[in-house]
């Protein structure tokens, strides 16, 4: 129970995070200017967007929910059952963003949940 | 051309440090995690202890360094490429994790698991090789 619901955090917040975080960088523009000080300037830059700190701070979450989940299973069993969160945007995109997705990432998003269905009983 | 080519090796340079840096974090977590006491207990007078603990661990921090360091990686290449790239081709990253899991954990990879693994980055890839874009703009 406790794993499920570690997992349920890590999957849905971890999207979401990432997700924001996508969209901030586009808005903060590409990075053309590899030296450290440039860098520095492009992530300072990149913290001015709101989004960004939506997806940090949604990302920090999955991380603790990452953490305590690692202490109580193998890592070759947490990382990958976390690709639910495949599932989780494409759901998430049909239901909240009502975006068609297209029958070829049902597919893949299946392919997924069988994989992670496969992990889920390796560990019985 | 140049440009592209110049463009193609940055984004594979991007794509290997998050392949290495994100599944190295996440083993490095789990070492660290395992050695925590009473992190698996879930008791609220142990969180204190706990966190003192997660601190004080090296491979805590050396976990974060290397997810950080896949983050700067990710923000990095986000910032010219698109996310339908590279989800798809941080795939592998799956497949490396239960590696290094197996290597420096001595962690079990029955073949069940084994098979999911390659299910899954076969999945993965398949989500990303979809048109980015599938909803008309008004």
């Amino acid at each position: 129970m406790r794993e499920a619901f570690l997992l349920f955090i890590i999957v849905v917040a971890g999207t979401g995070g990432e997700l924001c975080v996508s969209r901030a960088m586009k808005t903060a523009g590409e990075v053309t200017d590899f030296r450290p000080a440039s860098l520095v300037r492009f992530v300072l830059r990149a913290l001015r967007v709101g989004w960004m700190w939506a997806g940090v701070g949604m990302m920090a979450m999955a991380f603790f929910s990452l953490l305590g989940m690692l202490a109580l299973e193998a890592v070759s069993f947490v990382v990958p059952v976390t690709a639910l969160s495949y599932a989780a945007g494409a759901l998430g995109a049909k239901v909240f963003l009502r975006e068609r997705v297209s029958p070829q990432r049902w597919a893949g998003v299946f392919i997924v949940c069988v994989g992670v269905t496969l992990v889920l009983l390796s560990k019985r | 051309m140049r440009e592209s080519k110049s463009v193609h090796l940055k984004t594979y340079f991007m794509l290997a440090l998050m392949i290495v840096f994100a599944p190295l974090g996440n083993v490095l977590l789990g070492k660290g995690m395992k050695g925590v006491s009473g992190a698996a207990s879930w008791q609220p007078g142990a969180l204190l202890g706990v966190a003192r603990q997660v601190i004080g661990s090296p491979f805590i921090w050396l976990g974060v360094a290397s997810l950080l360091t896949f983050f700067v990686a990710y923000m990095v290449v986000l910032s010219w490429a698109d996310y339908s790239y590279v989800q798809p081709a941080s795939s592998f990253s799956y497949a490396v994790v239960a590696l290094l899991g197996y290597l420096l954990l001595g962690e079990a990879v029955p073949p069940l698991r084994a098979a999911g693994i390659a299910i899954i980055c076969l999945g993965v890839f398949v989500v990303g090789r979809t048109p980015p874009r599938t909803t008309e703009h008004v």
